[in-house]
């Protein structure tokens, strides 16, 4: 798996996601927002978390339209990977990668903690190294996480089994913290092809027991060996 | 010439910002404040002085980057 983290100006996780990547046993080389191609033999593209454009006008929406997102939109319509996390994830959607739209979080506030996550299917590049139903402490950082979509987007969503990660407490239970008020607590999104995965929390943060956790490293995990 | 954009949350779209602008609304006791919802305005200049060819310019702008029609409505006026 060779991996092309993106940089905009604005974004700060890249070094978390590309040392996440690289500790899976991926290859990963960086691009630049500016560039006109992903690197050669790109098979993801990853759009990393942080306040591209310092979140001007929408989260995501002047990152979606910068140079290299023509060459990420021509990768993913060639059936290849995308990762968004957090602010990647607002750029995907912006960017028409992902239908919906993130918006400001539903209490206002920021909300920066520990969060549990219940896993979707798991028969996905981004999920094999999870359980199905796994409940899963990962970290989220974020203002605007808000998933919103039309009905039909949501039952379609739905009915394709296309919600990677819910939102849930310690026991998995999905109608209890919600952090930011999201649609059937979504906190992450596939295309229809599942090459496509957009989600506001931050497995990256949780590869090392250091540092609160490891539960991020199966989606790495799985990534990688593909 | 001038014209302006306005681009405001589609009805139903909770829009947590004009709720809190509304809060603070009623809490200066300013009688008859219902509710608030808030938008965006953007005052922009077109090179063109052909008011059909703003309007179609300002479209594009709108769909493409300035609104996002999965929860936002927007409206172009030419000022002249």
């Amino acid at each position: 798996m060779h991996a092309a983290v993106i940089t905009f100006p604005g974004t700060n996780r890249d070094g978390d996601i590309a040392r996440a990547l690289k500790q899976a046993g991926a290859k990963v080389t960086h691009a630049w927002h500016a560039d006109p191609e992903l690197p050669a033999g790109t098979d993801l593209a990853v759009l990393p978390g942080g306040f591209a454009y310092g979140d001007y006008m929408r989260t995501g929406a002047i990152a979606a339209r910068a140079n290299i997102m023509d060459a990420v939109r021509a990768h993913a319509a060639k059936g290849g990977y995308v990762l968004g996390v957090c602010n990647g994830f607002q750029i995907a959607c912006e960017a028409g990668l992902l239908p919906g739209i993130l918006m400001r979080n539903a209490g206002l506030k920021f909300v920066c903690r520990m969060q549990h996550l219940k896993v979707g299917r798991t028969d996905t590049v981004f999920s094999s190294g999870y359980t199905a139903g796994q409940v899963i402490k990962v970290c989220i950082a974020h203002g605007e996480g808000n998933y919103v979509c039309d009905d039909e987007t949501l039952t379609r969503l739905e009915n394709e089994n296309r919600v990677a990660f819910r939102y849930c407490d310690a026991k998995g239970d999905i109608s209890k913290e919600n952090p930011n008020g999201s649609r059937n607590a979504i906190a992450g999104i596939y295309s229809e092809n599942l090459r496509v995965l957009g989600m506001m929390p931050h497995p990256e943060n949780l590869i090392e027991t250091l540092v609160g956790g490891t539960d991020g490293k199966g989606l790495f995990a799985g990534l990688a060996a593909a | 010439m001038k014209a302006r954009v306005i681009v405001t949350l589609k009805n139903g779209v909770l829009d947590p910002q004009g709720k809190a602008i509304e809060g603070a609304l009623k809490s200066l006791s300013l009688e008859g404040v219902g509710s608030v919802r808030q938008g965006k305005v953007f005052d922009i200049e077109v090179e063109t002085q052909d008011k059909s060819r703003a309007e179609a310019l300002l479209k594009q702008a709108c769909e493409k980057l300035l609104a996002n029609t999965v929860v936002e409505n927007y409206r172009i006026e030419v000022v002249g």
